[in-house]
């Protein structure tokens, strides 16, 4: 199973994660910039609607994610920077606190028809970091686990 | 508020000095005096320190020992790493998800090849 490597350090602002996977970089890009694709994947267990989404300079996005007990959860932001199958940029709020807002870079690198695939989130503070992270995990967190839990043991 | 606590923990494990007083209270229970041995700092310095690792409740001190030694709390450490944990599990179950997607894309590319052949 493919490895996810997260660097997340006391007192920084920051989130790196890495990982790799078994494709070119063009289908891995497909799966991170094609709404209906991403629906499947971003939001676990919970029902996710894609009100907005144009991936390219300037370009709005925003997720609303809803468990099975009706509880909405919105994330928005704007891209920053869209090159195809190498690098997306833009911004990310959870609507539940306005005004924290976090800006990530997401590069695609190729090698031997496999992709790594690396995330850099800066955020505004560590207290931003620490407390968005926690936040954003609210929107079925526990759900997912549930989910996790439920794929690992039917398997 | 839990937030508040991890923000305290957070801000507290970020000076190199407070960890190295954390990893010799992971000893056992250290004076101030004891603490203060291995630093270039005076004792104000250490009793600064000590006052920031008390607020985030990773450390607590007698209150009635003459010496009121200082002892490692780890319980919001453990809080701290949980949600390193929970954020890990988050991402390395939407990567799970995301392969299979990955999966079902390059699928769908082969076939199509296919369809052109």
């Amino acid at each position: 199973m493919a490895k996810t490597e997260f660097v997340i350090e006391p007192g920084q602002q920051d989130i790196v994660i890495k990982r790799t996977f078994d494709a070119p970089r063009d289908v891995v890009f497909e799966a991170l910039t094609d709404p209906t694709v991403l629906a499947k994947w971003w939001g676990g267990p919970d029902e996710v609607e894609v009100d907005r989404y144009e991936a390219r300079h300037g370009g709005q996005w925003r997720f609303v994610s809803r468990d099975n007990e009706g509880a909405e959860w919105a994330f928005r932001g704007v891209y920053h920077d869209v090159v195809p199958s190498e690098r997306v940029t833009y911004t990310f709020e959870f609507e539940g606190m306005p005004g924290h807002i976090a800006l990530e870079t997401v590069t695609l690198e190729e090698s031997d028809g496999k992709t790594t695939y690396v995330s850099n989130s800066v955020f505004q503070t560590v207290e931003d970091r620490d407390g968005m992270v926690q936040s954003g995990m609210q929107s079925g967190a526990e759900a997912s686990l549930d989910k996790l839990a439920s794929l690992v043991e039917g398997s | 508020m839990a937030s508040d606590q991890l923000s305290l923990t957070f801000a507290a494990l970020a000076d190199p000095t407070r960890r190295a007083i954390l990893a010799r209270l992971a000893d056992g229970e250290a004076t101030v005096n004891e603490l203060a041995e291995p630093f270039d700092i005076s004792l104000q310095a250490v009793s600064k320190h000590l006052k920031v690792l008390e607020r985030a409740g990773l450390i607590t001190r007698a209150r009635n020992a003459q010496w009121r030694p200082c002892r490692l709390e780890t319980a919001p450490l453990d809080s701290a790493s949980d949600w390193i944990t929970r954020y890990r599990q988050i991402w390395t179950d939407r990567f799970e998800r995301l392969d299979r997607e990955i999966d079902k894309l390059q699928r769908k590319r082969k076939e199509q090849d296919h369809g052109q052949d």
